[in-house]
Protein backbone atom coordinates (compact mmCIF):
# COMPACT_ATOMS: atom_id res chain seq x y z
CA UNK A 1 0.00 0.00 0.00
CA UNK A 2 1.35 3.41 -0.95
CA UNK A 3 2.14 5.89 1.80
CA UNK A 4 -0.60 8.50 2.30
CA UNK A 5 0.27 11.15 4.94
CA UNK A 6 -2.55 11.75 7.44
CA UNK A 7 -2.17 15.52 7.58
CA UNK A 8 -2.69 16.17 3.84
CA UNK A 9 -5.87 16.40 1.76
CA UNK A 10 -6.40 14.64 -1.57
CA UNK A 11 -8.36 14.68 -4.80
CA UNK A 12 -9.39 11.84 -7.13
CA UNK A 13 -6.90 12.93 -9.76
CA UNK A 14 -4.15 11.94 -7.29
CA UNK A 15 -2.91 15.36 -6.21
CA UNK A 16 -2.15 15.96 -2.53
CA UNK A 17 -2.81 19.31 -0.83
CA UNK A 18 -0.93 20.56 2.19
CA UNK A 19 -2.30 23.65 3.97
CA UNK A 20 0.64 25.87 4.90
CA UNK A 21 0.83 28.13 7.98
CA UNK A 22 0.16 31.25 5.90
CA UNK A 23 -3.08 29.79 4.51
CA UNK A 24 -1.63 29.01 1.10
CA UNK A 25 -1.65 25.43 -0.15
CA UNK A 26 1.17 23.32 -1.53
CA UNK A 27 0.34 20.69 -4.15
CA UNK A 28 2.01 17.63 -5.58
CA UNK A 29 1.10 14.15 -6.78
CA UNK A 30 0.77 11.15 -4.47
CA UNK A 31 3.10 8.25 -4.07
CA UNK A 32 0.46 6.08 -5.67
CA UNK A 33 0.40 8.39 -8.72
CA UNK A 34 4.18 8.55 -9.16
CA UNK A 35 4.37 4.81 -8.79
CA UNK A 36 1.77 4.30 -11.50
CA UNK A 37 3.61 6.70 -13.82
CA UNK A 38 7.06 5.18 -13.36
CA UNK A 39 10.31 7.09 -13.91
CA UNK A 40 9.40 10.77 -14.26
CA UNK A 41 11.52 12.60 -16.82
CA UNK A 42 9.79 15.94 -17.43
CA UNK A 43 7.50 18.34 -15.58
CA UNK A 44 5.73 21.23 -17.23
CA UNK A 45 5.18 23.55 -14.28
CA UNK A 46 2.05 25.73 -13.96
CA UNK A 47 2.14 29.36 -15.07
CA UNK A 48 1.75 31.82 -12.22
CA UNK A 49 -1.87 32.64 -13.03
CA UNK A 50 -5.41 32.23 -11.69
CA UNK A 51 -7.21 28.90 -11.95
CA UNK A 52 -10.56 27.29 -11.14
CA UNK A 53 -11.05 23.85 -9.60
CA UNK A 54 -10.16 21.12 -12.07
CA UNK A 55 -8.22 23.31 -14.53
CA UNK A 56 -5.30 21.66 -16.28
CA UNK A 57 -2.30 23.61 -15.10
CA UNK A 58 0.70 21.44 -15.90
CA UNK A 59 1.94 18.04 -16.98
CA UNK A 60 4.04 15.31 -15.41
CA UNK A 61 5.66 12.99 -17.96
CA UNK A 62 7.26 9.66 -17.26
CA UNK A 63 9.15 7.59 -19.79
CA UNK A 64 5.90 5.74 -20.31
CA UNK A 65 3.23 8.41 -20.46
CA UNK A 66 2.07 11.98 -19.86
CA UNK A 67 -0.33 12.88 -17.06
CA UNK A 68 -2.04 16.24 -16.60
CA UNK A 69 -1.89 18.08 -13.30
CA UNK A 70 -5.13 19.74 -12.19
CA UNK A 71 -5.68 22.57 -9.74
CA UNK A 72 -7.65 21.11 -6.85
CA UNK A 73 -8.85 24.51 -5.60
CA UNK A 74 -9.75 27.94 -6.95
CA UNK A 75 -7.00 30.51 -6.64
CA UNK A 76 -3.70 31.83 -7.92
CA UNK A 77 -0.46 29.94 -8.42
CA UNK A 78 2.13 31.88 -6.41
CA UNK A 79 5.14 29.57 -6.53
CA UNK A 80 6.41 26.57 -8.49
CA UNK A 81 9.13 24.05 -7.64
CA UNK A 82 11.86 25.07 -10.10
CA UNK A 83 14.08 22.23 -8.88
CA UNK A 84 11.87 19.85 -10.86
CA UNK A 85 13.09 21.36 -14.13
CA UNK A 86 16.48 19.75 -13.71
CA UNK A 87 15.48 16.95 -11.36
CA UNK A 88 11.99 15.69 -12.21
CA UNK A 89 12.87 12.42 -10.51
CA UNK A 90 12.38 14.20 -7.16
CA UNK A 91 8.70 13.37 -7.61
CA UNK A 92 9.54 9.66 -7.67
CA UNK A 93 11.97 9.91 -4.79
CA UNK A 94 10.04 12.14 -2.44
CA UNK A 95 6.55 12.92 -3.74
CA UNK A 96 5.30 14.60 -0.55
CA UNK A 97 8.32 16.76 0.16
CA UNK A 98 11.08 17.71 -2.33
CA UNK A 99 8.77 16.60 -5.12
CA UNK A 100 6.11 19.26 -4.49
CA UNK A 101 4.97 20.95 -7.69
CA UNK A 102 3.31 24.31 -6.96
CA UNK A 103 1.74 26.58 -4.33
CA UNK A 104 -1.53 28.48 -4.58
CA UNK A 105 -3.17 31.24 -2.63
CA UNK A 106 -6.77 30.10 -2.45
CA UNK A 107 -9.91 32.20 -2.93
CA UNK A 108 -12.25 30.26 -0.68
CA UNK A 109 -11.07 28.22 2.30
CA UNK A 110 -14.48 26.49 2.37
CA UNK A 111 -13.42 24.51 -0.68
CA UNK A 112 -10.96 22.65 1.52
CA UNK A 113 -13.88 20.84 3.16
CA UNK A 114 -14.74 19.11 -0.11
CA UNK A 115 -11.30 17.50 -0.45
CA UNK A 116 -10.72 13.88 0.51
CA UNK A 117 -9.14 12.98 3.81
CA UNK A 118 -6.17 10.62 3.89
CA UNK A 119 -8.45 7.77 4.85
CA UNK A 120 -10.89 8.50 2.05
CA UNK A 121 -8.05 8.64 -0.45
CA UNK A 122 -6.59 5.37 0.84
CA UNK A 123 -9.94 3.70 0.30
CA UNK A 124 -10.23 5.16 -3.18
CA UNK A 125 -6.92 3.68 -4.35
CA UNK A 126 -7.27 0.39 -2.53
CA UNK A 127 -8.70 -1.43 -5.54
CA UNK A 128 -5.90 -0.25 -7.79
CA UNK A 129 -3.09 -1.49 -5.56
CA UNK B 1 -5.61 -12.68 -19.17
CA UNK B 2 -2.96 -14.91 -20.71
CA UNK B 3 0.17 -15.61 -18.69
CA UNK B 4 3.60 -16.80 -19.75
CA UNK B 5 5.31 -19.67 -17.96
CA UNK B 6 7.42 -17.08 -16.10
CA UNK B 7 4.47 -15.15 -14.67
CA UNK B 8 5.18 -16.09 -11.05
CA UNK B 9 8.91 -15.45 -11.56
CA UNK B 10 8.05 -11.90 -12.63
CA UNK B 11 5.93 -11.31 -9.55
CA UNK B 12 8.71 -12.74 -7.38
CA UNK B 13 11.14 -10.28 -9.00
CA UNK B 14 8.86 -7.38 -8.07
CA UNK B 15 7.35 -6.77 -11.49
CA UNK B 16 4.64 -4.27 -12.14
CA UNK B 17 2.33 -6.05 -14.57
CA UNK B 18 0.24 -4.58 -17.38
CA UNK B 19 -2.17 -5.87 -19.99
CA UNK B 20 -0.16 -6.17 -23.19
CA UNK B 21 -2.42 -7.39 -25.98
CA UNK B 22 -4.26 -9.73 -23.65
CA UNK B 23 -1.09 -10.92 -21.88
CA UNK B 24 -0.29 -10.05 -18.28
CA UNK B 25 3.30 -8.88 -18.78
CA UNK B 26 5.93 -6.97 -16.76
CA UNK B 27 6.21 -3.28 -17.70
CA UNK B 28 9.07 -2.83 -15.23
CA UNK B 29 10.53 -4.27 -12.04
CA UNK B 30 10.91 -0.91 -10.31
CA UNK B 31 12.76 1.46 -12.61
CA UNK B 32 12.46 1.29 -16.37
CA UNK B 33 15.45 3.62 -16.73
CA UNK B 34 17.74 1.41 -14.64
CA UNK B 35 16.68 -1.59 -16.71
CA UNK B 36 17.41 0.36 -19.89
CA UNK B 37 20.92 1.25 -18.69
CA UNK B 38 21.57 -2.34 -17.62
CA UNK B 39 21.05 -3.50 -21.19
CA UNK B 40 23.07 -0.68 -22.75
CA UNK B 41 25.98 -1.06 -20.35
CA UNK B 42 25.88 -4.63 -19.07
CA UNK B 43 23.12 -7.23 -19.45
CA UNK B 44 19.41 -7.66 -19.04
CA UNK B 45 16.72 -10.20 -19.90
CA UNK B 46 13.19 -9.96 -21.20
CA UNK B 47 10.51 -12.60 -21.16
CA UNK B 48 9.11 -12.45 -24.67
CA UNK B 49 7.26 -15.74 -24.52
CA UNK B 50 4.08 -13.92 -25.52
CA UNK B 51 5.44 -13.65 -29.05
CA UNK B 52 4.07 -16.11 -31.57
CA UNK B 53 6.43 -18.83 -32.76
CA UNK B 54 5.54 -20.95 -35.78
CA UNK B 55 7.42 -23.68 -37.61
CA UNK B 56 7.13 -24.08 -41.36
CA UNK B 57 8.05 -27.33 -43.13
CA UNK B 58 7.33 -29.05 -46.43
CA UNK B 59 8.90 -29.11 -49.90
CA UNK B 60 7.43 -25.77 -50.95
CA UNK B 61 8.24 -23.85 -47.77
CA UNK B 62 10.76 -21.60 -49.50
CA UNK B 63 8.34 -20.90 -52.34
CA UNK B 64 5.66 -20.01 -49.80
CA UNK B 65 7.96 -17.56 -48.03
CA UNK B 66 8.96 -15.98 -51.33
CA UNK B 67 5.27 -15.35 -51.91
CA UNK B 68 4.35 -13.90 -48.51
CA UNK B 69 7.54 -12.05 -47.55
CA UNK B 70 8.94 -8.92 -49.19
CA UNK B 71 12.51 -9.91 -48.33
CA UNK B 72 14.39 -12.76 -49.98
CA UNK B 73 14.71 -15.97 -47.96
CA UNK B 74 16.96 -17.42 -50.66
CA UNK B 75 19.72 -15.24 -49.18
CA UNK B 76 19.62 -17.38 -46.07
CA UNK B 77 22.12 -20.12 -45.42
CA UNK B 78 21.18 -22.78 -42.87
CA UNK B 79 21.14 -21.30 -39.39
CA UNK B 80 20.64 -17.71 -40.56
CA UNK B 81 17.98 -15.17 -39.63
CA UNK B 82 16.18 -12.64 -41.83
CA UNK B 83 14.03 -9.63 -40.94
CA UNK B 84 11.12 -9.01 -43.29
CA UNK B 85 7.75 -7.42 -43.68
CA UNK B 86 4.69 -9.35 -44.79
CA UNK B 87 2.44 -7.28 -47.03
CA UNK B 88 -1.17 -7.27 -48.15
CA UNK B 89 -2.12 -6.84 -51.82
CA UNK B 90 -1.99 -3.04 -51.44
CA UNK B 91 1.57 -3.15 -50.13
CA UNK B 92 0.46 -2.33 -46.58
CA UNK B 93 2.33 -4.06 -43.78
CA UNK B 94 0.44 -6.94 -42.12
CA UNK B 95 3.34 -7.57 -39.77
CA UNK B 96 7.12 -7.58 -39.47
CA UNK B 97 8.79 -10.81 -38.51
CA UNK B 98 12.00 -12.78 -38.16
CA UNK B 99 12.52 -15.96 -40.16
CA UNK B 100 15.23 -18.42 -39.15
CA UNK B 101 16.29 -21.00 -41.73
CA UNK B 102 16.90 -24.30 -39.95
CA UNK B 103 17.51 -26.37 -43.10
CA UNK B 104 16.21 -26.47 -46.67
CA UNK B 105 12.45 -25.98 -46.53
CA UNK B 106 12.49 -25.89 -42.74
CA UNK B 107 11.98 -22.53 -41.09
CA UNK B 108 11.08 -21.05 -37.71
CA UNK B 109 9.20 -17.75 -37.78
CA UNK B 110 8.59 -15.33 -34.90
CA UNK B 111 5.74 -12.85 -35.30
CA UNK B 112 4.28 -10.21 -33.01
CA UNK B 113 1.92 -11.20 -30.20
CA UNK B 114 -0.50 -8.40 -31.01
CA UNK B 115 -0.96 -9.59 -34.59
CA UNK B 116 -1.10 -13.33 -33.88
CA UNK B 117 -4.66 -14.00 -35.05
CA UNK B 118 -4.47 -12.08 -38.31
CA UNK B 119 -0.99 -13.44 -39.10
CA UNK B 120 -2.05 -17.04 -38.55
CA UNK B 121 -5.19 -16.46 -40.62
CA UNK B 122 -3.07 -14.96 -43.41
CA UNK B 123 -0.63 -17.90 -43.30
CA UNK B 124 -3.56 -20.34 -43.47
CA UNK B 125 -5.11 -18.52 -46.40
CA UNK B 126 -1.91 -18.29 -48.43
CA UNK B 127 -0.42 -21.69 -47.66
CA UNK B 128 -3.22 -23.63 -49.38
CA UNK B 129 -1.54 -23.18 -52.75
CA UNK B 130 1.72 -24.70 -51.49
CA UNK B 131 2.92 -28.10 -50.35
CA UNK B 132 3.97 -26.86 -46.92
CA UNK B 133 2.51 -26.72 -43.44
CA UNK B 134 2.62 -24.32 -40.50
CA UNK B 135 2.52 -25.34 -36.84
CA UNK B 136 2.31 -22.91 -33.94
CA UNK B 137 4.58 -23.60 -30.95
CA UNK B 138 2.71 -22.15 -27.98
CA UNK B 139 4.71 -24.24 -25.49
CA UNK B 140 8.04 -22.79 -26.50
CA UNK B 141 9.16 -20.00 -24.17
CA UNK B 142 11.39 -17.18 -25.35
CA UNK B 143 13.91 -15.13 -23.39
CA UNK B 144 15.83 -12.23 -24.89
CA UNK B 145 19.17 -11.77 -23.11
CA UNK B 146 20.68 -8.52 -24.32
CA UNK B 147 23.61 -6.23 -23.61
CA UNK B 148 27.38 -6.08 -24.13
CA UNK B 149 27.90 -8.77 -21.46
CA UNK B 150 24.78 -10.82 -22.20
CA UNK B 151 26.46 -13.61 -24.11
CA UNK B 152 29.12 -14.08 -21.41
CA UNK B 153 26.35 -14.67 -18.89
CA UNK B 154 24.64 -17.16 -21.20
CA UNK B 155 27.91 -19.06 -21.71
CA UNK B 156 28.13 -19.35 -17.94
CA UNK B 157 24.66 -20.78 -17.35
CA UNK B 158 23.84 -22.87 -20.42
CA UNK B 159 24.76 -26.59 -20.62
CA UNK B 160 28.41 -26.89 -21.64
CA UNK B 161 27.78 -28.46 -25.07
CA UNK B 162 25.42 -25.58 -25.93
CA UNK B 163 27.83 -22.97 -24.55
CA UNK B 164 30.66 -24.26 -26.70
CA UNK B 165 28.60 -23.76 -29.81
CA UNK B 166 27.17 -20.44 -28.68
CA UNK B 167 30.68 -19.06 -28.18
CA UNK B 168 31.23 -19.08 -31.94
CA UNK B 169 27.70 -18.13 -33.04
CA UNK B 170 27.75 -15.22 -35.47
CA UNK B 171 25.40 -12.25 -35.47
CA UNK B 172 22.03 -12.90 -37.09
CA UNK B 173 22.65 -16.64 -36.93
CA UNK B 174 20.97 -19.32 -34.88
CA UNK B 175 21.97 -22.42 -33.01
CA UNK B 176 19.46 -25.23 -33.43
CA UNK B 177 19.95 -27.93 -30.82
CA UNK B 178 17.54 -30.25 -29.02
CA UNK B 179 15.71 -28.10 -26.46
CA UNK B 180 17.78 -24.98 -27.22
CA UNK B 181 17.11 -22.76 -30.19
CA UNK B 182 19.27 -19.66 -29.84
CA UNK B 183 19.35 -16.74 -32.25
CA UNK B 184 22.01 -14.04 -31.98
CA UNK B 185 19.28 -11.52 -32.62
CA UNK B 186 17.40 -8.95 -30.61
CA UNK B 187 15.41 -5.76 -30.44
CA UNK B 188 17.66 -3.46 -28.41
CA UNK B 189 20.56 -2.38 -30.63
CA UNK B 190 22.94 -4.30 -28.40
CA UNK B 191 24.60 -7.66 -28.83
CA UNK B 192 22.75 -10.57 -27.32
CA UNK B 193 20.64 -13.61 -27.96
CA UNK B 194 17.06 -14.74 -28.06
CA UNK B 195 16.73 -18.16 -26.46
CA UNK B 196 13.81 -20.42 -27.29
CA UNK B 197 13.33 -23.41 -25.00
CA UNK B 198 10.49 -25.77 -24.08
CA UNK B 199 8.58 -23.94 -21.37
CA UNK B 200 9.46 -26.62 -18.77
CA UNK B 201 13.06 -25.44 -18.97
CA UNK B 202 12.53 -21.70 -18.86
CA UNK B 203 12.11 -21.15 -15.12
CA UNK B 204 15.41 -22.85 -14.34
CA UNK B 205 17.10 -20.85 -17.11
CA UNK B 206 15.61 -17.60 -15.77
CA UNK B 207 16.82 -18.39 -12.25
CA UNK B 208 20.34 -19.22 -13.42
CA UNK B 209 20.50 -15.99 -15.40
CA UNK B 210 19.31 -14.10 -12.32
CA UNK B 211 22.14 -15.68 -10.34
CA UNK B 212 24.54 -14.58 -13.08
CA UNK B 213 23.41 -10.97 -12.41
CA UNK B 214 21.31 -10.60 -15.52
CA UNK B 215 18.77 -7.90 -14.70
CA UNK B 216 15.10 -8.64 -15.38
CA UNK B 217 13.78 -5.96 -17.73
CA UNK B 218 10.22 -5.12 -18.63
CA UNK B 219 8.43 -4.09 -21.77
CA UNK B 220 8.98 -0.42 -20.86
CA UNK B 221 12.75 -0.70 -21.23
CA UNK B 222 12.30 -2.88 -24.30
CA UNK B 223 10.44 0.00 -25.93
CA UNK B 224 12.98 2.75 -25.15
CA UNK B 225 15.86 0.45 -26.18
CA UNK B 226 14.34 -0.40 -29.55
CA UNK B 227 13.37 3.24 -30.13
CA UNK B 228 16.94 4.42 -29.51
CA UNK B 229 18.08 1.68 -31.88
CA UNK B 230 15.68 3.01 -34.53
CA UNK B 231 13.82 -0.29 -34.71
CA UNK B 232 10.21 -0.22 -35.81
CA UNK B 233 7.29 -1.22 -33.60
CA UNK B 234 4.35 -2.74 -35.41
CA UNK B 235 1.13 -0.77 -34.93
CA UNK B 236 3.01 2.47 -34.30
CA UNK B 237 5.78 2.89 -36.88
CA UNK B 238 4.02 0.76 -39.47
CA UNK B 239 0.59 -0.67 -40.16
CA UNK B 240 -1.57 -1.88 -43.02
CA UNK B 241 -1.94 1.66 -44.40
CA UNK B 242 1.82 2.17 -44.84
CA UNK B 243 4.17 0.40 -47.24
CA UNK B 244 7.76 -0.47 -46.32
CA UNK B 245 8.94 2.11 -48.87
CA UNK B 246 7.30 4.90 -46.87
CA UNK B 247 8.58 4.00 -43.42
CA UNK B 248 12.28 3.39 -43.82
CA UNK B 249 12.05 -0.33 -44.53
CA UNK B 250 12.87 -0.20 -48.24
CA UNK B 251 16.12 -2.01 -47.44
CA UNK B 252 14.14 -5.11 -46.47
CA UNK B 253 12.34 -5.30 -49.83
CA UNK B 254 14.01 -7.58 -52.37
CA UNK B 255 14.88 -6.39 -55.84
CA UNK B 256 14.88 -9.65 -57.81
CA UNK B 257 11.79 -11.74 -58.51
CA UNK B 258 9.49 -8.96 -57.58
CA UNK B 259 6.47 -11.22 -57.34
CA UNK B 260 5.60 -11.40 -53.64
CA UNK B 261 2.19 -10.34 -52.41
CA UNK B 262 2.13 -6.53 -52.49
CA UNK B 263 4.93 -6.22 -55.05
CA UNK B 264 2.67 -4.77 -57.74
CA UNK B 265 1.44 -2.10 -55.37
CA UNK B 266 5.02 -1.20 -54.45
CA UNK B 267 5.96 -0.95 -58.15
CA UNK B 268 3.04 1.38 -58.78
CA UNK B 269 4.01 3.44 -55.77
CA UNK B 270 7.60 3.69 -57.00
CA UNK B 271 6.44 4.75 -60.46
CA UNK B 272 4.28 7.49 -59.03
CA UNK B 273 7.00 8.55 -56.62
CA UNK B 274 7.31 7.82 -52.91
CA UNK B 275 5.97 10.80 -50.96
CA UNK B 276 6.97 9.92 -47.40
CA UNK B 277 10.05 8.88 -45.50
CA UNK B 278 11.02 7.79 -42.00
CA UNK B 279 13.41 9.99 -40.02
CA UNK B 280 14.59 10.40 -36.46
CA UNK B 281 13.79 13.56 -34.53
CA UNK B 282 15.45 14.97 -31.42
CA UNK B 283 13.70 17.59 -29.34
CA UNK B 284 15.89 20.66 -28.99
CA UNK B 285 14.03 21.94 -25.94
CA UNK B 286 12.59 20.58 -22.73
CA UNK B 287 9.65 18.22 -23.15
CA UNK B 288 8.85 14.73 -24.38
CA UNK B 289 8.03 13.54 -27.88
CA UNK B 290 5.08 11.16 -28.18
CA UNK B 291 3.26 9.02 -30.72
CA UNK B 292 0.94 11.09 -32.95
CA UNK B 293 2.43 14.54 -32.33
CA UNK B 294 2.50 16.63 -35.51
CA UNK B 295 5.58 18.02 -37.21
CA UNK B 296 5.67 20.98 -39.59
CA UNK B 297 8.59 22.60 -41.42
CA UNK B 298 9.20 26.17 -42.63
CA UNK B 299 7.36 25.47 -45.91
CA UNK B 300 4.33 23.91 -44.27
CA UNK B 301 5.32 20.33 -45.09
CA UNK B 302 4.11 17.98 -42.40
CA UNK B 303 4.83 14.72 -40.68
CA UNK B 304 3.80 12.69 -37.69
CA UNK B 305 5.74 11.16 -34.83
CA UNK B 306 5.11 7.43 -34.86
CA UNK B 307 7.10 6.57 -31.71
CA UNK B 308 8.41 9.02 -29.15
CA UNK B 309 9.82 8.93 -25.66
CA UNK B 310 12.59 10.11 -23.42
CA UNK B 311 15.91 8.55 -24.35
CA UNK B 312 17.62 7.36 -21.16
CA UNK B 313 20.93 7.01 -23.03
CA UNK B 314 20.94 10.45 -24.70
CA UNK B 315 18.96 12.19 -21.92
CA UNK B 316 16.74 13.99 -24.43
CA UNK B 317 13.38 13.34 -26.03
CA UNK B 318 13.61 11.37 -29.29
CA UNK B 319 11.16 10.09 -31.84
CA UNK B 320 10.75 8.22 -35.07
CA UNK B 321 8.60 10.09 -37.56
CA UNK B 322 7.03 9.56 -40.97
CA UNK B 323 7.33 12.86 -42.81
CA UNK B 324 6.98 14.40 -46.26
CA UNK B 325 9.87 13.24 -48.44
CA UNK B 326 10.91 16.88 -48.97
CA UNK B 327 10.75 17.91 -45.32
CA UNK B 328 13.18 20.76 -44.64
CA UNK B 329 15.66 21.40 -41.87
CA UNK B 330 13.68 23.77 -39.69
CA UNK B 331 11.06 21.54 -38.17
CA UNK B 332 8.75 22.18 -35.25
CA UNK B 333 6.67 19.77 -33.23
CA UNK B 334 3.30 20.66 -31.75
CA UNK B 335 3.16 19.67 -28.10
CA UNK B 336 -0.07 20.77 -26.45
CA UNK B 337 -0.21 24.55 -27.02
CA UNK B 338 3.45 24.99 -27.89
CA UNK B 339 5.56 24.60 -31.02
CA UNK B 340 9.06 23.42 -30.17
CA UNK B 341 12.14 22.94 -32.38
CA UNK B 342 13.27 19.47 -33.34
CA UNK B 343 16.42 18.34 -35.07
CA UNK B 344 16.00 15.80 -37.88
CA UNK B 345 18.53 12.98 -37.98
CA UNK B 346 19.19 9.69 -39.68
CA UNK B 347 18.28 6.66 -37.56
CA UNK B 348 19.42 5.16 -35.23
CA UNK B 349 20.00 7.29 -32.14
CA UNK B 350 22.11 4.71 -30.29
CA UNK B 351 23.91 1.57 -31.42
CA UNK B 352 26.12 -0.81 -29.46
CA UNK B 353 26.17 1.42 -26.41
CA UNK B 354 27.16 4.57 -28.30
CA UNK B 355 24.96 7.65 -28.53
CA UNK B 356 25.09 8.84 -32.15
CA UNK B 357 23.21 12.13 -31.86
Amino acid sequence: MSYVPDNFKYVESHEWIEVLDNGNVRIGITEHAQNALGDIVFVELPEEDTYAIGDECGVVESVKTASDIYTPLTGTVVAVNDALEDAPELINENPYDDGWIFEMSIDDANELKDLMTAEEYRNSIEDEE
Amino acid sequence: MKKTHLHQAHLDAGAKMVDFGGWDMPINYGSQIEEHHAVRQDKGMFDVSHMTIVDLVGPESEKFLLKILANDVRKLGDGKALYSTMLNESGGIIDDLITYKRADNNYRIVVNAGTREKDLAWFEKQINAFDASITERPKVAMLAVQGPHAIEACLEVLPSDISKKLASLKKFSCLDETDYFIGRTGYTGEDGVEILVPQELVIELWNKLLQADVKPCGLGARDTLRLEAGMHLYGQDMNEEITPLECGLGWTVRKEDFNFIGADALSTQRDKGITKKMIGVVLGERGILRHNQELVDENGLTGIITSGSFSPSAQVAIGMAIVDKNMGENVKVKIRKKELNVKCIKLPFVRNGKVLI
